[in-house]
């Protein structure tokens, strides 16, 4: 249909792309894992899989980067608890106002990250909003101290940043659900209850994986959230790296931490994208 | 002779001796989506075991009518009811009527089986009972081999059997079939429309079948209800409403039918050339005359008694199969839509007869869209 030109012509520029900024990064990362750094605080290409023990061999690269996995798993709940009913209510209840909520969604996703993460600092803080609040109404009677600089809060911030990213596919996923099944199921004789278990919900299950993908992956690899209102105690994976890559200034360490993550994260993916498959039945 | 649009159920299903019991009884029916009114007024009784078209354009409301006695919409005025239930103030899940829906809508993550046993299931049914009543089911529309199967895997034709055993697997005291066969081809759907009509028979439930096919609703009903723009034309058995239309639209919709606008004075009817004695007052009158009820006679015959006879010159023909239909010019502005089982030469002058009780006074149609 398409000559071989056009074809050539359609492929090669995304084929580039993907080459020169996604796939050459990444080999060049996995050639620093093997390297070292000198005494002299030169990085020597020297081939060993030294980085890859020492990983291995630390705790507190286990020990953060099962936090850090935890917290993920923590966001990933929340954002769908939060996420899921309201899909469910925009696509089958919201009738005429749909689209208007569907905006107030995706309206939060057009300020910046940053001052996401820095709206909820000044909620949290001694000072901030929440505590002034508190201490107001006399609930307590000093700066509830857990609020601010605690997993606690890079959970609360990261789950507030990543529910419309969990909430988007599985509104897409519940809006192809054929509204004939609900009836049909209703016809039967299902309770709405029985309905929503027994139809809706399993219907529903690829854009849950894919949402609760999107939550764990994004999350897992933050690290401006912890770094902004984690504190010592809410330290992350991503904030190890970018100290590897900076301050300490060993890449090697850091490229060997970034490749294992990267194994992670596909491999979750992956899975992700099988069990997705399994449940689709369009 | 004057012909209700309304004939009782009692009047038509004459092979059965017993007078049936009335098992849905539709009063006043009307709905109105905003200023759109798509039903109005509707009252319509189903008897126990009948089998019952509504039949109607697209647009005529005729699925709106179904859906209302389904539950998933909501009458503006009116009632439905049950015996001495009043369905229409019940959610779908608690009204013992069941749909085959015009997609099928089988749930695509449940196989065959558990597609077929889901109403047992959510009613909690034992697991024995349901295992035997699927095996029934599936047996009954001839799907035994398919039950471990996904329906994505089966054909059109066998996900409408599927359909039909989930509905019928509950024992409904009413099945509601949503234009069932519309999505199949010809040949596929003239053999469900058989194997409907005797599985019906067979299960004695009452089908409120919904269709915009004339044929079909001919085909598969004890009766027909007629809707147009959302009222009722004409409620009949099929025999009497093509032999008996109530209004033009109904003769015009069911079938071929010529419309003769005639004149009455003194008994006689007139239309152009054409006159006949009729026993009705004077005044215009409308006639539905069917194309196979007139005769293409040889010229220069004798007269029958009684019967009308004009000349004519035929203008175009259409083949049929077993018949033709042929148009024949008989005055300036008179053209007849003829039947015949032969053919006649092309162009040929004919001369063409007809009994006057066969054309049937007709009302004229109320103007609506």
């Amino acid at each position: 249909m398409f000559s071989r030109a056009y074809k050539t012509a359609v492929t090669l520029p995304p084929l580039v792309w993907v080459a020169a900024f996604l796939l050459s990064p990444y080999l060049l990362m996995l050639c620093y894992s093997f390297w070292s750094v000198s005494a002299v605080q030169v990085i020597v290409h020297h081939w060993s899989l030294d980085n890859y023990r020492e990983l291995l061999r630390v705790g507190v690269y286990w020990q953060t980067l099962f936090r850090s996995m935890w917290i993920a798993a923590r966001v990933t709940i929340f954002s769908l608890l939060l996420g899921y009913p309201l899909a469910y209510f925009l696509s089958f209840h919201a009738g005429k106002r749909k689209d208007l909520f569907y905006q107030l969604v995706i309206i939060p996703l057009w300020v910046s990250y940053l001052v996401r993460a820095y709206a909820w600092k000044t909620i949290l803080g001694s000072d901030g909003v929440l505590n002034t609040l508190l201490q107001y109404v006399h609930l307590t009677q000093h700066p509830l101290e857990f609020l601010l600089y605690s997993p606690f809060a890079v959970v609360l911030t990261l789950t507030h940043i990543y529910t419309p990213f969990t909430f988007l596919p599985i509104y897409a996923a519940l809006e192809h659900i054929p509204r004939n099944l609900v009836e049909a199921s209703h016809d039967l004789g299902a309770t709405p209850g029985q309905t929503f278990w027994k139809i809706v919900f399993p219907l529903s299950i690829p854009g849950v994986l894919a949402g609760a993908t999107f939550a764990f992956v994004l999350s897992l690899g933050d690290f401006l959230a912890p770094l902004l209102l984690g504190g010592p105690s809410g330290i992350m994976i991503s904030n190890i790296v970018v100290s590897l890559f900076g301050a300490a200034y060993n890449w090697p360490l850091g490229a060997a931490i970034s490749f294992c993550m990267l194994l992670l994260v596909g491999s979750l993916i992956f899975l992700s994208e099988r069990l997705e498959r399994k449940w689709s039945f369009s | 002779m004057v012909f209700l649009p309304y004939s009782t159920a009692a009047s038509v299903l004459d092979t059965n001796a017993a007078t049936p019991k009335t098992l849905l009884s539709i009063h006043n029916v009307a709905k109105h989506f905003g200023k759109n009114i798509v039903l109005r007024n509707i009252s319509l009784d189903i008897a126990e075991g009948e089998f019952l078209t509504i039949l109607g354009e697209s647009g005529s409301g005729k699925t709106t009518l179904l859906r209302i006695v389904a539950g998933f919409e909501s009458a503006t005025a009116g009632e439905v009811w049950m015996g001495d239930e009043r369905l229409d103030q019940r959610p779908p899940y608690r009204r013992r009527v069941n749909t085959v829906f015009q997609h099928y809508a089988l749930f695509p993550h449940l196989t065959v089986e558990e597609n077929v046993g889901y109403g047992l299931r959510v009613a909690k049914r034992p697991d024995a009972e349901i295992k035997t009543r699927v095996e029934d089911a599936l047996a009954k529309v001839k799907m035994t081999a398919y039950a471990k199967v996904k329906p994505s895997k089966i054909s059109g034709g066998q996900q409408q059997r599927i359909a039909l055993a989930r509905a019928l697997v509950n024992r409904p005291k009413l099945l509601l079939l949503d234009e069932p066969l519309s999505a199949l081809d010809a040949n596929l759907r003239r053999q469900m429309q058989l194997e409907l009509k005797s599985l019906q028979r067979e299960v004695a439930i009452s089908f409120l079948f919904v269709t915009h096919d004339q044929e079909e609703a001919m085909v598969m009903s004890d009766r027909i209800a007629l809707l147009r723009s959302g009222e009722l034309e004409q409620v009949a058995a099929p025999r009497e409403i093509y032999s008996r239309p109530a209004t033009a639209y109904v003769a015009q919709f069911i079938g071929h039918t010529n419309l003769l606008e005639t004149e009455v004075r003194g008994g006689i009817a007139r239309c152009s050339s054409l006159s006949w004695p009729v026993q009705l007052a004077d005044g215009p009158a409308l006639f539905s005359l069917r194309p196979e009820n007139i005769a293409v006679v040889p010229p220069a015959t004798l007269v029958v008694s009684g019967r009308v006879r004009l000349p004519g010159r035929v203008v175009n023909q259409a083949f049929h199969g077993a018949t033709e239909l042929i148009r024949v010019q008989c005055a300036e502005e008179l053209v007849l839509i003829v039947r015949t089982p032969s053919s006649v030469a092309g162009h040929a002058e004919v001369e063409l007869e007809f009994s006057p009780a066969d054309a049937v006074p007709v009302r004229k149609s109320a103007e609506r869209n």
